[in-house]
């Protein structure tokens, strides 16, 4: 058996910002003043805000300290699903903070940033060559942004049809941000049930298509870790009724130079920088969610568009049917440069990186079916889906499997998610993860399994390598204390 | 999760299939939800409830509860017009959990039809109910 | 491949494990009308140095500081940022984590999430602020929503001199809702003329930017009497927040929801994004808050912690019924600000407001004495807007061949205002930058 991966250490408690400093203390280099004082009338004149006055080490210290207490991609592998957690390159960190890219003023005059428009015109043709789409958009600074700008292109196509569709497909896999998203934009979201297979059915689609509904959001591969395998069939269906076919691309990393998602059917669809194309999450963003359409849809697309006359770049309003802007400038150039230095880093072999992800996850999903239930036993691709039913009758929940895999030294996998499986364990290795920590991964969770059955508190207690053990959210909500 | 013959469910109180509890008080009607539905929901951190004079017909939402995984919405077992609330739940939401038919009653209506009141289930109904379930 | 660990022997025992015979068998459940015919049509890859090289020279031809001068704030400035900001933002522990959906090892970004939102909130004067929304824009838009929540209503009214490029992605945002807009116009002051509103009984908020877009300071007081007078909430929007280390802040003159853009605070320009969508409001609308909470509590051993919690407003657990449909909170960048305001200090940042101020007041001066009008006489911070005479255009372009960039034209976005350019001094120009921007214009 491998030595565990968990350990505990010497880890610094530090108290809340302003629990620290001293009055005149400060961190700040302040420029000389150069020029005099100029009046400011009292009725403006405010007091300024109530910070704590500290010096540079106590700002180092302090969140030196803080970052001890955090998990990280560096320190061991998160098998999340859905969320793609691959290896961050750290030449891309070092590249987007160059500082003709880091301090560019988005206004700037178009011949004085060719650099940056040359970028992000490059950046669109590769995403749209990887998705088989025909234009993209870089506005949109998440996914839950791109599939909220999918939605008003959507809206937009079918208002200049003359058509007024009121409703939206979405499968029972969906994540949450589907319907939150197509609700946004005024689109009642109708449910459709996936099959026993863990698949979309081309009759259940037959059945609730018609000519009110703006068309479906459909995730492929879905959040069980299958590929849909009836999308033709169910595009063909939702396109006869004049619907258009939206496409959630948060699992992309399983089929990048495998799928050409616009020949199956895709009208659009979106994609998470911050997870295919390994841009950091930063402990919750910020991300990049670009948006690729067919032609028939790259009229609407959000302006400006970064167009190229002769060899030079420039940004164009002149898209009259344009949905117009959902982010104040062009979207997070800052991690549009971090995609754009993986995909010219991997080059063609990103399909090396799908295929070996899809390998990963199935090797996973081999050695550990029989210890965890597998609800759909078949090859899945990406990431795999397993669940606590056979952990039942020992009282131990997917929580208390995922609160035990930490003191391991491995974050939990995406739990209770998707909704379909009851007390769901997503797993999804990404292609970074190696052999032998794949390995390990999968020994600790049968050891946990078996800890289930003869010392179920060890589970029922956990974790206890962390900072914190379990925490109050029900004080928490109750209670809400969300400023010091 | 409580076993179904642990369940608390009075026999002087009527329910309806979404789990609501009603109990005939004179004129009007005491609602809320009960040891069933506490008991699946988990801790309760927040009800929201509608406004006094609000009239809602038998079915439709009057609410929601949430825990702090999770949001249900809470319907009307009969129509009428909300009397009175209870504005207690807003600081001390667990009375819900603890004490479900009393502390922690919702709302309180005066029913427009009182046929509907007849369509409730009795304890030994819904008792059959849930073990169908 | 420095990021595929795998070798042909880790490959070939995985998929013995698997029972497959080739990696092409693992996609056999992909019907093959679905598959690419050709491989990927990329550039080949490059290695990490023919990358940097290919970068640098992307990168060089773009005009920044400190080679160039670039006088424009609007939405996105420039301000110093110290080095220890740069330093601890590259720890992994805070650049490679998730989002803290599993708290106890979470914890560093828990706290430091919850110290922005406190600073966030003692900085806009405002009960509470949430995790981070994208950008300014943005935050605006969810604020807008926001208060149509609450209030039921169908109608909003918004200040022309809010940022166009904010007003732009609202009418985005609220198209398809069908809810009416209307703008109100500025006056001969450079302020909102709040007098000319039509009729406000309908109104679910008023919307009103200070600074405003032409640097000019803002009578929120009056604002917001004239909301609650009707029933409307006041939102104050902003693009620059170091303001409030001087100027009064939002809350304190009677807003209701207080949102924008916190680029400013220690985050680089960066073309435009990632910035921070900084978004605060009253306690009593909190359950109405789009954008993620993190809230103190304690752990079973009765430690202090920190979690995520009201997360039955957000999407993955209302779904359709959410608050917004958001899923991120610009939290790097929302770390980097802290870090920025926390080696500032409160007795630094109004320092620093006041450079600012006293700067751009300088440069004012200078260029009224050099024959310049200054349009607007009321209160600026570090922007203001100058008129330029006729043909100025061409004195612009010979500046860039300088590397000067005199200012913003307006013309594009107030086609009244031509030959009027917002020029914005922070701390970064100095007393010789600003005379010699006089110097060059008057020539």
């Amino acid at each position: 058996m491998m030595k565990p991966l968990g350990a505990t250490g010497l880890i610094m408690n530090e108290p809340l910002l302003w629990e620290g400093g001293k009055k005149g203390r400060r961190g700040f280099s302040m420029p000389a003043r150069d020029v005099e004082s100029f009046p400011l009338k009292s009725d403006i004149l405010g007091e300024g805000p109530d910070f704590p006055d500290l010096s540079e080490v106590d700002v180092i210290r302090h969140y030196t300290r803080l970052s001890q207490w955090n998990f990280g991609i560096d320190a061991g592998m998160y098998p999340l699903g859905s969320c793609t957690m691959k290896y961050n390159p750290k030449i891309n960190e070092k590249l987007a903070a160059l500082p003709g890219f880091a301090s560019a003023h988005p206004l700037l005059p178009p011949l004085l940033s060719q650099g940056t428009l040359e970028l992000m015109f490059d950046l669109e043709n590769y995403l749209a060559e990887i998705t088989g789409m025909d234009a993209v958009t870089l506005q949109p600074a998440a996914g839950a942004h791109g599939e909220l700008t999918g939605m008003l292109l959507i809206h937009a196509y079918h208002k200049e049809q003359g058509s007024s569709r009121s409703k939206i497909i979405v499968p029972d896999t969906a994540h949450g941000t589907n319907p939150a998203s197509a609700a946004l934009c005024g689109f009642r979201p109708v449910p459709v049930k996936s099959n026993e297979k863990g698949v979309l059915s081309p009759e259940a689609v037959r059945e609730i298509m018609d000519e009110e509904t703006a068309g479906i959001m459909i995730t492929n591969p879905n959040t069980l870790g299958l590929f849909e395998e009836n999308i033709v069939e169910i595009a063909k269906i939702v396109h006869a009724k004049g619907g258009l076919v939206y496409g959630d691309g948060a699992n992309m990393n399983a089929i990048m130079g495998i799928v050409d998602m616009g020949k199956i059917g895709f009208d659009i669809m979106h994609l998470n920088l911050h997870k295919t194309f390994s841009t950091p999450h930063g402990g919750g963003g910020p991300g990049s969610g670009p948006l690729c359409v067919k032609s028939h849809l790259e009229p609407f697309l959000p302006a400006p568009r970064v167009i190229e006359k002769k060899g030079k770049f420039f940004l164009s309003d002149e898209f009259p049917h344009s949905i117009g802007k959902v982010h104040a400038f062009y979207g997070n150039f800052g991690v549009m440069v971090k995609a754009y230095s993986y995909i010219r880093t991997m080059g063609p072999s990103l399909k090396r990186a799908s295929q070996l992800a899809v390998l990963n996850a199935n090797y996973i999903k081999e050695t550990l079916k029989g210890t965890y239930d597998l609800p759909y036993d078949r090859p899945c691709m990406h990431e795999c889906v397993f669940s606590d039913r056979l952990q039942e009758p020992q009282k131990v929940t997917t929580l208390d499997i995922a609160k035990r895999l930490m003191d391991y030294g491995f974050h939990p996998p995406t739990i209770y998610f998707p909704l379909v499986v009851h007390g769901a364990i997503m797993i999804e290795p990404t292609e970074t993860e190696s052999k032998e920590d794949i390995d390990r991964f999968v020994e600790a969770l049968k050891t946990i399994a078996k800890e289930a059955e003869e010392t179920p508190e060890l589970l029922l207690k956990a974790p206890r390598n962390c900072k914190v053990t379990r925490l109050d959210e029900t004080m928490a909500a109750r209670k809400p204390c969300l400023a010091g | 999760m409580k076993e179904i013959d642990e369940l608390v469910i009075p026999g002087d109180a009527r329910y309806a299939e979404s789990h609501e509890w009603a109990r005939l008080e004179g004129e009007d009607v005491r609602i809320g939800i009960n040891d069933y539905a506490q008991d699946q929901l988990g801790d309760i951190v927040f009800v929201e409830l509608p406004e006094v004079g609000d009239t809602l017909e038998k079915g439709e939402e009057f609410g929601t509860v949430e825990s702090v995984k999770a949001v249900s919405e809470l319907y009307m077992p009969l129509g009428g017009e909300i009397v009175a609330i209870n504005v207690d739940l807003e600081d001390t939401p667990e009375m819900v959990n603890q004490e479900p038919y009393e502390g922690g009653w919702m709302i309180l209506v005066r029913p427009s039809d009182q046929d509907d009141w007849d369509d409730l289930m009795t304890k030994k109904t819904y008792l059959d109910f849930l073990k169908g379930e | 491949m420095r990021f595929l660990p795998h070798t042909d022997e880790d490959v070939a025992s995985m998929l013995r494990a698997v029972g497959l015979k080739d990696m092409d068998s693992l996609f056999s459940t992909i019907p093959s009308d679905c598959r690419r015919k050709e491989d990927l049509n990329l550039p080949e890859a490059l290695s990490e140095w023919e990358l940097t090289d290919r970068m640098n020279k992307l990168a060089s031809s773009v005009a920044v500081f400190p080679e160039h001068r670039v006088f424009i704030g609007a939405g996105s400035y420039e301000h110093f940022i110290p080095e220890s900001v740069f330093h601890l933002l590259s720890r992994s522990e805070f650049v490679t984590s998730y989002t803290p959906y599993q708290p106890e090892m979470s914890q560093g970004t828990l706290q430091a999430i919850y110290e922005y939102q406190t600073l966030a909130a003692r900085l806009l004067g405002m009960d509470v602020a949430n995790a981070s929304l994208y950008d300014g824009a943005t935050a605006l838009a969810e604020a807008l929503l926001m208060a149509l929540r609450i209030t039921k209503k169908k109608k909003v009214v918004l200040s022309s001199l809010i940022h166009p490029l904010y007003r732009r992605v609202v009418r985005t945002y609220l198209g398809p809702s069908g809810v009416a807009i209307e703008e109100l116009p500025y006056g001969k002051d450079g302020k909102t003329d709040l007098s000319s509103i039509d009729g406000m009984e309908d109104c679910a908020a008023l919307a009103i930017q200070s600074p405003n877009f032409f640097g000019s300071i803002e009578n929120l007081r009056e604002a917001a009497e004239l909301a609650h007078g009707n029933k409307a909430l006041l939102i104050t929007a902003f693009t620059e927040p170091l303001a409030y280390a001087l100027i009064k802040n939002p809350g304190g003159e009677g807003a209701d929801i207080a949102c924008g853009e916190a680029q400013s605070l220690g985050i680089p320009r960066s073309f435009g994004g990632p910035g921070l969508g900084m978004f605060a409001a009253s306690t009593k609308h909190v359950r109405n808050m789009p954008g993620r909470l993190v809230g103190k509590t304690l752990d079973r051993d009765g430690k202090p912690g920190f979690v995520l919690t009201l997360a039955t407003r957000e999407q993955h657990i209302r779904r359709e019924k959410a608050t917004s449909n958001i899923c991120t909170n610009n939290s790097l960048c929302a770390l980097a600000s802290t870090m920025y305001m926390a080696s500032l200090g409160g007795t630094g940042i109004r320092e620093l407001a006041r450079l600012n101020y006293d700067k751009s007041e300088y440069l004012k001066g200078q260029l009224k004495r050099a024959g310049f009008p200054i349009p607007f006489t009321g209160p600026t911070f570090n922007e203001f807007i100058v008129e330029f005479p006729e043909g100025f255009e061409s004195t612009y372009k010979q500046l860039l061949k300088q590397k000067i960039v005199a200012g913003l034209p307006l013309a594009p976005w107030y086609p009244e205002l031509y030959n009027h350019y917002l020029l914005c001094v922070t701390e970064t120009a100095s007393k010789d930058d600003l005379d010699a921007l006089v110097r060059e214009v008057k020539s």
